[in-house]
């Protein structure tokens, strides 16, 4: 694939950038613990913690850096955060 | 038509007939005639552009990259301290190769603070990507403008330029130009038409964000597409020599080169004073030659190094300095003629708007004859 002159790209071009690959960390979130307050939805910075269709929350592997706020900001400690392994 | 006319007007004359849809400059010293004058045409009705005024050089340039991106033909002009506050857009403008010509009337950089002539502001900027052209009088001065947008507008280039002038020594002076007329300007300079551009029924981005895994081909992209100008220039320069007669198709022109034993390479307005030095030493027996560079980005290496052939001293004057290292130029030509055993003698003259007369360029052959260069030519010791 040629390269776009000057790095132009249409919307949504972003989501090849797959930064999931940064992650040390990764979240783990446990359904039976959840109260489904969405929390960690509402605070992940990289937009990447999806709802199902039961009303549970997981997160887009593919994206989450691993940051850990989620872990941190969840109320019923439903996200336990475990090193990868490459 | 021939006018008498300063350097800035005839400048600002050229960008109008050039018809640019948007003007973005902030003013200062010595470019400050030329976006008055544009500011006026615009104001009168005789060039219909949009001449957005802004609060510094930050502001100018970002808004010709959003008026260039949005697909006009754009235009900008700054000096010195003011295309150091445009730095870090002036390196966004090439990556995301957008054809905006800006004009720079060459000044000193501070500190200490100088506004008078050197080249150190656009040379300092010359790793940009950003096409560089230097001329030597008011007359190439203003040719240069439908040259840069011919060039910089061409899909296989699409990159900006700098049309660079010595500051007060040709911006502030009064010389004979002659005009090309509007419609000569429109034979010459069809309407831009961008590759893309930014339209809300139909997004993009430009400049986006590149991993390591791409970057490093997107500045090799870049660096093709400027080395490859050189193309581009031969044949505006042809097309433009074909309807108005003068030729600006070369990178480098050579002046007594024939049989000449010692070459001085320059730029700019200096080259005048130097022909008429060189005229006066060949009159006294001396053979001594002048290759002008006019075309410092893309590098001409390769025109420099054949015009050179036959030289037994090259004498390299830089109206800049790359501290701690040497001019320039001189590094350039140095590169160029990499395997020759030809002498490469470098002299930082002119810098802060020193004067430069025929008698220092024969006091600096001299210099050279005897194998002394690579020195500030005509310090004042007595201050050191």
């Amino acid at each position: 694939m040629a390269l776009a002159v000057g790095c132009r790209a249409r919307p949504g071009k972003s989501r090849d950038n797959k930064t999931g690959s940064w992650r040390v960390f990764k979240p783990v979130f446990d359904h039976e613990k959840c109260s489904k307050c969405g929390m960690c939805q509402t605070l992940c910075p990289e937009g990447c913690v999806h709802e199902d269709t039961e009303g549970f929350f997981d997160p887009d592997y593919a994206y989450c850096k691993g940051c850990g706020i989620c872990a941190a900001e969840c109320p019923k400690d439903a996200i336990a955060m475990k090193q990868e392994e490459k | 038509m021939m006018q008498i006319t300063e350097g800035s007007f005839a400048v600002a004359e050229a960008v109008r007939l050039c018809r640019p849809q948007v003007v973005s400059a902030y003013p200062i010293t010595p470019q400050t005639h030329i976006v008055e004058a544009l500011a006026d045409f615009v104001a009168n009705g005789t060039l219909d552009a949009e001449y957005i005024t802004v609060e510094n050089e930050l502001s100018a340039l970002s808004a010709c990259v959003g008026a260039s991106a949005a697909g006009s033909r754009t235009y900008s002009a700054t000096t010195s301290q003011g295309l150091m506050l445009m730095a870090e857009v002036v390196f966004n403008a090439a990556g995301m190769r957008l054809p905006i010509v800006m004009s720079i009337a060459n000044r000193a950089m501070g500190a200490p603070l100088s506004i008078w002539n050197d080249m150190q502001d656009s040379i300092s900027l010359r790793d940009a990507g950003w096409l560089h052209f230097y001329a030597e009088d008011n007359q190439e001065a203003t040719d240069l403008h439908y040259i840069a947008y011919r060039v910089c507008e061409d899909h296989k280039v699409l990159l900006p330029a700098f049309v660079c002038f010595d500051g007060f020594i040709l911006s502030h002076t009064y010389e004979p130009v002659d005009m090309l007329t509007q419609e000569d300007a429109d034979k010459y300079l069809p309407k831009f038409s961008p590759l893309e551009r930014l339209d809300a029924a139909d997004p993009i981005s430009f400049g986006m964000y590149a991993t390591p895994e791409y970057y490093l081909e997107f500045r090799y992209e870049n660096d093709k597409a400027l080395k490859g100008a050189q193309d581009v220039i031969a044949t505006a320069g042809k097309e433009f020599k074909a309807l108005f007669g003068r030729d600006y198709s070369a990178m480098v022109e050579g002046y007594r080169l024939e049989d000449a034993e010692t070459v001085i390479v320059a730029m700019g307005s200096i080259c005048g004073t130097v022909r008429d030095a060189i005229d006066e030493m060949r009159d006294a027996g001396k053979k001594v030659g002048l290759l002008k560079i006019r075309v410092f980005r893309p590098f001409p290496s390769e025109d420099v190094a054949k015009a050179l052939k036959g030289a037994q001293r090259v004498v390299v004057l830089d109206k800049n300095i790359s501290l701690g290292a040497k001019g320039a130029t001189a590094l350039e030509v140095k590169d160029a003629l990499y395997g020759s055993t030809t002498p490469v003698l470098n002299y930082i003259i002119g810098l802060g708007g020193r004067d430069v007369r025929k008698k220092d360029i024969r006091e600096i052959v001299a210099l050279a004859e005897k194998g002394q260069g690579d020195q500030f030519y005509g310090l004042r010791t007595e201050v050191l």
